[in-house]
């Protein structure tokens, strides 16, 4: 604990966070509303279920994915999963036009996205842990990363040759696409999702001293017997499935996760997982619902919450780096 | 590597380059240059094929000797104008000139692409400093998420204005547009390369740090500071030209320098030739893959960069890391 008394305790601070993340929520619900109640609770209640599962996928996979690496400038889209989404996105439409594309089952579709980006990092992983990750397990914990980039940069290349010789009409299907939103979610899908997110949460609940363990560093988790390799490749994998889900869901986050994250590390003054994960998870929510409220009942105005979102969350990222608070 | 095969290495260049002029949808050959139809093929030799293949030839040197100049200068392996942010800062600049001053000549373009990529690049140094290396892989991760918030900013302004096409024309190299007097910026990047050349002693100089550059009696910060003006305004001219072609300043100074070494004066013309036959090899393949089509450079770059890159990151022994 700090010797400054004027920290708040990361109860009282998870109590608070809880309090207002609630207060905006059932603010969400019930401004504004007009007609019948049951079909604007559950309209509304889809998006709210959507902005949760979200912020709940986005912080977990990103405050773990900065333990493994043991920095707090990374986030896992780094690892080429935004690029890849994009060009499955914009593939389907070139491959077979925005009329078939809009036809498919939400379903299919939404399976097909997961399936191709958990075994993309799968593969990525095991070819890098079993054939050339032999040596420094550390270094190859960075090759992984630029590993990860390279492949970012070959989807990227790729999607923009198509998105330039694609017609502007289809384009503008894609472009809606290629940014997240929380308004076109689908209840079923939403369940599903749901369901996957909770199975790696119970999964993850049972290593959360082992990720405190893990923070320390490579060397001290391997001296505190930690399997660290095991655990790295464990984390790895909770976290593709939290941001395959995701992405999948409303579309790709980038830097979403690196604010709440380094916020919620501000905020709790702790290094245990226990307090950090559900600090960043209510943060989160309460970012985008509130965000989503101000937005679409100041403004008026709706659709480019993840944008704006994005945009503040580059710019927070710049600060802390420039700031050097980045350990 | 004996003196005489840098010689060598420009004529296969210029067969290269020869080969590039005579590759394409319209009839150019021999016969039709001095038999069949004269005017019409020198006509397009003059005014696009030639054209094209200067312009790939100084975009390729001038990118790759970036990438030199920039890993000099930062003294890590991995950084070229598309991992620091210079790229992506430029395009910002030019999404920025479209959006207020649509009007603005292509001179002026460039000029405001080089002072944001200027910017970009002296925000990345400012961050390098702040954030401890634990080891020369972390320089790029942190140039790459850099590149990133300034992307999202460029898409985030894009979108609202409809022009995210334009931001992808950008961000993809492509030669197919470049005729007689749409490329002569790129001559400023030739001068570029070559004040490179004459102050390369300088840059190896700077390269080895701080405090080893003033006790040789180097102005550390002017000679950093030429360096970059010289990357931002090369990187500005490339994408105000062609658009981004990425990797080519990551993978030719690694490869040179493999067999080379890494002393400046000596590597750069070999870094600025390959970098030419690079991008003319890339282009080549580009026309004749899908002929009468072609593919854009930036994305045959794109993939064979990444490949080459790939191998260059998983080779192990430490040269490159």
């Amino acid at each position: 604990m700090p010797a400054d008394r004027r920290i708040l305790s990361p109860t009282v601070v998870l109590g608070g966070l809880s309090a207002l993340t609630l207060l905006s929520i059932a603010l969400f619900m019930t401004l504004g509303a007009r007609g019948k109640w049951d079909f604007i609770l559950a309209f509304r209640g889809t998006k709210v279920a959507a902005m949760v599962l979200v912020g709940y996928a986005v912080a977990v996979s990103t405050v773990l994915f900065q333990t493994i690496t043991n920095n707090r400038i990374l986030t896992p889209s780094v690892m080429g999963f935004d690029h890849l989404y994009r060009m499955i996105q914009t593939v389907l439409v070139f491959q077979f036009g925005s009329g078939l594309v809009a036809s498919l089952d939400p379903r299919l579709r939404f399976g097909v996205e997961v399936a191709s980006m958990v075994v993309f990092s799968g593969l990525l992983y095991w070819w890098l842990f079993n054939g050339a990750g032999r040596g420094d397990n550390r270094r190859s914990l960075h090759l992984l990363l630029l590993v990860g980039i390279v492949f970012g940069v070959l989807f990227r290349s790729l999607t923009s040759f198509l998105q330039r010789i694609i017609d502007p009409n289809e384009f503008l299907t894609v472009q809606d696409r290629l940014f997240a939103n929380f308004n076109r979610v689908d209840v079923e899908l939403l369940t599903v999702s749901a369901l996957v997110v909770l199975a790696v949460s119970l999964a993850g609940w049972r290593w959360r001293r082992t990720f405190d363990v893990l923070a320390l560093g490579r060397d001290a988790a391997i001296n505190l017997g930690v399997e660290h390799r095991r655990a790295v490749m464990a984390v790895l994998v909770m976290v593709s499935i939290l941001v395959s889900v995701s992405t999948a869901l409303v579309g790709p986050i980038t830097f979403f996760g690196l604010l709440v994250a380094n916020l919620a590390y501000l905020v709790v003054r702790s290094h245990r997982h226990a307090l950090i994960l559900p600090a960043a998870v209510l943060l989160a929510v309460l970012t985008l619902v509130a965000g989503q409220l101000v937005l679409e009942r100041v403004f008026g105005y709706n659709a480019a919450l993840s944008i704006v979102i994005e945009f503040v969350g580059g710019l927070a990222f710049l600060f802390i780096l420039v700031r050097g608070s980045a350990r | 590597m004996p003196i005489a095969t840098l010689p060598l290495a420009t004529v296969g260049i210029g067969l290269l380059a020869v080969w590039s002029l005579f590759v394409g949808v319209s009839d150019v050959s021999l016969a039709t240059l001095f038999g069949g139809a004269p005017d019409q093929a020198t006509q397009v030799l003059l005014v696009s094929r030639l054209p094209r293949t200067l312009a790939l030839i100084l975009a390729g040197a001038a990118m790759a000797v970036s990438g030199l100049l920039l890993q000099m200068l930062v003294r890590n392996r991995f950084v070229e104008p598309s991992t620091t942010g210079t790229a992506e800062s430029a395009i910002f600049g030019m999404m920025m000139v479209s959006l207020l001053a649509p009007e603005m000549p292509v001179f002026g373009r460039m000029a405001v692409a080089s002072l944001c990529a200027l910017a970009g690049t002296g925000l990345f140094l400012a961050i390098l400093r702040q954030v401890p290396l634990r080891s020369p892989l972390v320089v790029p991760l942190v140039g790459i998420m850099l590149g990133g918030v300034i992307t999202a900013m460029t898409e985030f302004i894009a979108y609202r204005q409809d022009l995210i096409q334009s931001v992808r024309g950008w961000e993809t190299g492509d030669f197919s547009a470049i005729l007689l007097g749409r490329y002569e910026l790129l001559w400023l990047s030739a001068a570029l390369t070559g004040v490179a050349y004459l102050a390369a002693d300088r840059f190896t100089v700077a390269g080895m740090g701080r405090d080893v550059a003033t006790n040789l009696g180097i102005d550390h910060r002017k000679v950093m500071a030429l360096g970059l003006v010289i990357v931002s305004m090369t990187t500005a001219a490339v994408i105000a030209t062609c658009g981004m072609i990425p990797f080519l300043g990551l993978i030719v100074p690694n490869v040179v320098s493999l067999v080379r070494g890494d002393n400046m004066r000596g590597s750069l013309p070999w870094v600025a030739l390959m970098g030419a036959g690079l991008v003319l090899a890339c282009d080549i393949a580009g026309r004749l893959v899908i002929h009468p089509y072609e593919i854009p450079i930036g994305t045959m770059m794109g993939v064979i960069g990444s490949a080459l890159f790939l191998y260059l990151l998983l080779r192990r022994n430490g040269h490159a890391g």
